[in-house]
């Protein structure tokens, strides 16, 4: 059975230094409470994955926490450009970050590859693009039956996967709906599993267009109200846009991200 | 009524549009435009967006592709590897709506970086699901402001395949869509030569003149021996536009 665990404790347990961590959800149910418990526990060296990397990852690449970048589109949403990502890349601030790019079709078919237990997937993608001239893990292969040449994708298979959903029963069966972006198989992608979810309760009451994550491949879930804020959580409550708009002042000056980051670990 | 150049291209493009055509949006130019074409001449326009939401109709332009009001208003929503693999893969939608940082002289677009990948001048957002909404989608239309550094004889980085290097490169990558077949910029519109593929100028907004448009273009710009002008955005475009925008 799942264990339900208080969220400082579930980091500290399946988050260590060096891991690969994905933290999921398609610009809805964005993990952020998780994203700043790791901020707080200073964890290093991380391989941060995600299709769109927008303002949690530019908090954690900010504050040192990542070594490598695996995504598709690294932007704040509607606003404009992540400038603790571009500082990094730019000038290795606080630390050098390296990036392996991909489109969202490929991510997408390689955390399927993950979840399936292959080691890559095909799909038409990439041809005549730039990008498989600077990304090892885009190569060709040619179909057995037709001849056709294909794009290949190595799986994605993270140490760790963290998504929000809206709630858990106390066996720990997760439940969440509306968009749910690749959440389901970039928890079945990876060796363990965190979930937080907005509330546990007794019975998951049928949601139609819901995702459900038997509480056998999830390895944790905490309960975290309000922990896909400033993000969407639908049902619960409406991205906080003010937020996002607010962030772009505080990520293009290195002394206003600093603060932000002591306030955050107070 | 008067109106502004960035109207005068949300209208134009929202105009390309055809009624019960299935469009695969982009958030930002194009997502205005195509919910505007939803509440003008198109109400059976169906709106897919790369997060997963088939045939959404919002109320109010979303901030975000994960933006409620498109899941709460959608047919239905499937997941990130379906709607890639089962929905715009196979050639299921009409129409990509697209944008982007540089368009070249052949409509290939970059959204990834301004100068050299490894130390770029700019370090843009990257691929997005663009690169396979331009390689499938029946067809293209890109939306972009005209603008000198945006509209360049060669891009500093293929993020999304127009139309190569010509007219025959896109049946030799074994890209199964038309490619971008229009270019609506707020000066005018571009379309690919058919024996050449290269963008030539084949419409100019009210008031714009060829030279203003060739002075916002990295390569010699060729112009359509029918030039047209385009009408002039309707009080019914204007005002639908205003309310869609102040929501």
């Amino acid at each position: 059975m799942t264990k339900i665990v208080p969220l400082p404790e579930a980091v500290s347990a399946l988050v260590g230094d060096g891991d690969t961590v994905a933290l999921e959800g398609f610009t809805h149910l964005i993990p952020f409470a998780a994203g700043h418990e790791i901020i707080r526990q200073g964890r290093r060296d991380l391989t941060l994955v995600r299709l769109t990397p927008d303002l949690v990852y530019d908090q954690l690449i900010g504050a040192g926490c990542a070594r490598k970048l695996v995504f598709s589109w690294g932007g704040n949403p509607g606003v404009g450009s992540l400038h603790r990502m571009r500082d990094a890349l730019a000038h290795g601030w606080p630390r050098p970050l390296e990036l392996e790019e991909h489109s969202h079709a490929g991510m997408a078919n390689r955390y399927v590859a993950g979840a399936s237990g292959l080691p890559f997937a095909i799909l038409r993608g990439y041809a005549g693009t730039d990008l498989p001239q600077h990304t090892d893990s885009i190569k060709s292969v040619t179909c057995p039956f037709t001849g056709e040449e294909l794009a290949a994708v190595s799986a994605l298979n993270p140490d760790v996967t963290i998504v929000h959903a809206q709630r858990a029963d106390r066996a720990g069966n997760v439940q969440m709906w509306g968009i749910t972006g690749v959440q389901k198989e970039a928890v079945l992608a990876a060796s363990r599993s965190l979930v937080t979810v907005e509330e546990v309760v007794d019975t998951l009451d049928p949601v139609p267009g819901a995702v459900i994550l038997p509480h056998w491949v999830v390895t944790a879930v905490s309960v975290a109200h309000g922990g896909a804020a400033p993000s969407y959580a639908l049902g619960y409550y409406d991205r906080n846009n003010a937020t996002y708009q607010a962030w772009d002042k505080i990520s293009r000056d290195r002394d206003l991200f600093t603060e932000w980051v002591e306030e955050l670990s107070k | 009524m008067s109106y502004t150049s960035d109207e005068m291209m949300t209208v134009g493009a929202a105009r390309t549009l055809r009624d019960g055509q299935v469009c695969f949006v982009g958030i930002g130019l194009p997502s205005r435009a195509a919910n505007l074409a939803r509440r003008l001449h198109a109400p059976d326009l169906c709106l897919v967006y790369e997060s997963g939401t088939i045939d959404t109709k919002p109320e109010k332009l979303p901030l975000s592709i994960g933006d409620g009001v498109l899941a709460e208003s959608a047919l239905t929503v499937v997941s990130v590897p379906e709607i890639f693999n089962y929905w715009l893969q196979p050639g299921r939608i009409d129409v990509g709506f697209l944008s982007g940082a540089q368009v070249d002289r052949f409509a290939n677009i970059n959204t990834t970086v301004i100068g050299e990948y490894d130390e770029p001048d700019v370090r843009l957002p990257g691929s997005g699901g663009a690169p396979e909404i331009a390689a499938s989608c029946r067809e293209v239309i890109i939306v972009m402001r005209h603008r000198a550094r945006a509209f360049v004889e060669q891009v500093d980085f293929v993020t999304s395949v127009g139309h190569g290097g010509g007219p025959d490169d896109r049946a030799a990558l074994g890209l199964r869509g038309r490619g971008p077949t229009r270019v609506i910029t707020d000066l005018g519109v571009l379309e690919p030569d058919p024996e050449t593929a290269e963008l030539v100028l084949t419409a100019l907004h009210p008031g714009v003149s060829p030279e203003q448009v060739r002075a916002e273009t990295g390569w010699e710009l060729q112009i359509s021996a029918d030039l047209k002008v385009t009408m002039p955005p309707t009080d019914r475009e204007l005002t639908t536009l205003r309310a869609l925008e102040s929501v």
